[in-house]
């Protein structure tokens, strides 16, 4: 039997498949908001991941260290070290900053860290792992940073001697991570001429600058400049302790935060990203709007550039269903190239994006389902058109 | 007509299968499918020297704080920072205020304390002229006693007059012994006085360079303030904080080298001199103090400086580098290759750490061993992999 569908498509077949091109790249735009979406989750769970914690320790009362600010005093993991079920806790510090990479800067999110320790990048593309306490660096290769180069971060040059990847923020800034104490220094330490003037203001201060009591300045002096701050504690559990059971008397008798790491993914992705996602969520029922419209007009003007020919189909006594059959099958062609046109270019523009773009397969899937659906849907008003052509038209036109 | 559609058909699918050939390819390299690109590197016999990392301050092990010993105000300065000076070099003088006056006071009192003695002295002869006179007398009299020329009364009022001379002469001497004392006393006043003024002078307790000049003419100090600091340069040593974690075997006599802030590009040899007893407990950082071996010229007090020490070395030592190795479920390890692209999680012990991320294997794996240094993500158990040459760069 001869496929009306196919017949027709062959008659124009580049005018077809170039339709189902320009369905596709707008497909694709959908795929690629749906990939952002899903990258900025996995965005935060790579966070996560990759600190390597299973409980977070912050300020009490706070959603820190990712979602608020959160300052605890850097003695407090030996406290924690001693719990039972605690194989290693950390300190760790998060700074979001501008750094200079060769003639433009680069948002980084800088991590102080301890090295061996949880915080530690778990994994490096090229380099080497951070060895001196101080003045090294290991960068995300989305920073632009190469193994050799030099990053100043406030006072001190840092030596790149590691790359890493996929390590970033919850808002996907790439990662920068430097020695803990280094990192303490960037986070509260001023510039020279700050340091200079505060200097200069406490002197000026006539009970801190006492005539009769020599030594008091300078001693306030040094306790000005003291960091004893870090912004979360990151613990690891030994094997065989569930998190809330360590977490609970950390949050009762250390009277700090924590967090476990589905409490913690939760906070990323229900609190810290809800807004965007909502916005992309409604971009995507636009898009998806739009395209159904898109398909739906298409389907509808090829088939009142054929009224001619589906006349004389009715006037040789071709039955409804089978003209019916003829567009619905072409309009889910369209669909099945636009599907794989648009999942095929989503994937090839998805690295030149700035940020993450995650395409999943069940993403994929669901589209797939969504867009025939659509254009089963769409077909419905070309066959109405189609249905109500007068067989007369092809003798009469 | 038939033909031309053949031809169109088999067009089609052509572009159908390579667009669908396209997709499978891009599922395969960089969907959940595809194995995970890594670098390995073989394990290695290799020399290895440990070395650790340490940011100090160039201090002077000797600093002289020099100021007086009471309150007062500052009379001269007469040197300034920079001044190279020798023991014993008048440095600057207080103010002695009244001081002078008090000395001219107690010189006059040394003065009457003579005259006093003098009289004393004076007193002491005359009374002996008279015990002398009143001796004979009496004599004289008790002969005539003898011979009953006087009257008995007589002779006793001599024999009383002698004796009332006798206790004179006592009571002058120690009038001559207290106004000797007397005489002591003012001696010492005007010592005490004249030490004190010696006090009012600054001196360079040893040969050194003035670092600060804490106070100018006029100023008022109190006890225990300085007017000068000076150091010994040659006793100039970095004083260097050492991670705790990696400082654990940092002894005296270490070799180091120590790269002044100022001048980044020249290292200078020392060695550790001490490391103190005191580890600073809130930075979680040991205090060692590193000597130069030749001090560099124009060095700075606070001046920052990173000290590599030496720690150990070994000439024969299984090597991988750092960035191989993991920490799985509290144990260390390294992720070995095996001949199928498939990873297994090795355990491993180390010894030396080397600054240039070289680590020293001293269990766990053998030379050649394949070990997994750079992945793209973390690696699990019998994940597959792809050895690639590079990760970075598209």
């Amino acid at each position: 039997m001869i496929n009306l569908a196919v017949r027709d498509v062959l008659h124009s077949w580049s005018k077809f498949v170039l339709t189902g091109v320009g369905l596709g790249l707008l497909i694709g735009v959908t795929f690629s908001m749906a990939g952002i979406y899903r990258g900025m989750v996995d965005d935060g769970k790579a966070l996560l991941r990759n600190s390597g914690a299973d409980i977070w320790v912050v300020q009490k009362d706070t959603l820190g260290p990712y979602a608020e600010p959160s300052s605890v005093r850097d003695d407090v993991y030996r406290g924690i070290l001693g719990l039972p079920g605690v194989m290693a806790a950390a300190n760790v510090t998060y700074l979001t900053m501008q750094v200079n990479q060769g003639v433009k800067d680069v948002r980084v999110m800088v991590v102080g860290f301890e090295p061996g320790q949880p915080g530690e990048p778990p994994y490096l593309v090229a380099g080497r792992q951070i060895t001196r306490g101080h003045y090294e660096a290991v960068a995300d290769v989305r920073t632009g940073f190469a193994v050799g180069d030099t990053v100043r971060i406030r006072r001190h040059e840092y030596a790149v001697v590691g790359l890493t990847r996929r390590m970033v923020s919850s808002g996907g800034d790439p990662m920068l991570f430097i020695p803990l104490r280094d990192a303490q220094e960037a986070q509260f330490l001023k510039d020279n001429d700050a340091i200079v003037s505060e200097r200069e203001r406490t002197a000026a201060n006539p009970s801190l600058n006492r005539p009769g009591v020599p030594g008091l300045l300078e001693a306030v002096q040094a306790s000005q400049t003291a960091s004893r701050s870090v912004n979360a504690v990151l613990v690891r559990l030994q094997p065989g302790w569930e998190a809330e059971q360590v977490a609970e008397p950390i949050r009762r008798w250390k009277h700090l935060q924590a967090y476990t790491l589905a409490q913690m993914e939760e906070i990323l992705i229900a609190k810290l990203i809800a807004t965007s996602s909502k916005q992309i969520g409604m971009f995507l029922v636009i898009l998806a709007v739009v395209s159904a419209a898109i398909v739906s007009f298409i389907i509808y003007t090829m088939t009142l550039g054929k009224i001619r020919e589906l006349a004389v189909l009715k006037l040789i006594g071709t039955r409804n269903s089978t003209i019916a059959g003829m567009i619905l099958q072409q309009s889910l062609g369209l669909g099945l190239i636009g599907f794989l046109i648009g999942r095929t270019a989503a994937t090839l523009w998805a690295p030149f994006f700035p940020k993450y773009l995650l395409l999943l397969p069940e993403d994929a899937l669901s589209g797939l389902v969504l867009i025939m659906v659509i254009c089963a849907l769409a077909s419905l008003l070309a066959i109405r058109a189609a249905l109500k052509v007068d067989p007369a038209t092809a003798i009469g036109g | 007509m038939a033909g031309r559609n053949w031809g169109k058909r088999i067009g089609m699918t052509l572009g159908a299968a390579v667009v669908l050939g396209g997709l499978v390819f891009v599922a395969l390299r960089s969907g959940p499918m595809a194995p995970i690109r890594v670098m390995a590197q073989e394990v290695r016999v290799a020399p290895i020297v440990e070395s650790v990392f340490g940011i100090g301050t160039v201090e002077a092990r000797r600093a002289y704080a020099v100021g007086p010993t009471v309150p007062g105000r500052v009379l001269r300065v007469n040197v300034d920072v920079g001044d190279a000076v020798h023991a014993g070099q008048v440095l600057a003088e207080m103010d002695p205020v009244d001081l002078e006056a008090r000395m001219a006071s107690a010189q006059a009192a040394m003065a009457r304390a003579d005259h006093a003695v003098d009289a004393a002295a004076a007193q002491v002869r005359d009374v002996e002229a008279r015990v002398r006179l009143t001796g004979r007398n009496l004599q004289r009299y008790e002969q005539l006693l003898g011979q009953r020329l006087v009257s008995p009364s007589d002779a006793e009022g001599r024999k009383q007059d002698s004796d009332a001379a006798k206790a004179g002469l006592q009571a002058a001497q120690a009038s001559l012994a207290a106004a000797r004392s007397d005489q002591a006393r003012s001696r010492a006043d005007h010592e005490a006085l004249q030490k004190q003024r010696a006090n009012l002078v600054l001196v360079a307790p040893v040969d050194g360079v003035i670092t600060a000049r804490d106070a100018e003419s006029g100023t008022t100090l109190v006890a225990g303030q300085s007017v000068l600091r000076l150091v010994d340069p040659a006793s100039l040593w970095v004083r260097t904080r050492i991670d705790q974690a990696r400082g654990g075997t940092v002894t005296e006599g270490q070799a180091a080298s120590i790269v002044l802030r100022g001048r980044p590009g020249e290292p200078h040899a020392g060695e550790v001199a001490r490391v103190e007893w005191l580890a600073d407990s809130v930075t979680e950082e040991r205090l060692a103090h590193v000597r130069f071996h030749t001090l560099p010229e124009r060095v700075s007090i606070g001046e920052l400086a990173e000290v590599t020490l030496r720690l150990g070395a070994a000439e024969q030592a299984l090597v991988i580098p750092n960035a191989a190795l993991k920490n799985e479920g509290g144990r260390l390890g390294v992720w070995r290759l095996d001949g199928e692209g498939r990873v297994a999680y090795q355990p491993v012990e180390t010894g030396l750490r080397a600054l240039d991320g070289a680590v020293q294997v001293t269990a766990g794996l053998a030379r050649g061993d394949l070990v997994v240094t750079h992945s793209e993500r973390e690696l699990r158990p019998d994940d597959a992999v792809r050895v690639a040459d590079a990760l970075t760069g598209r």
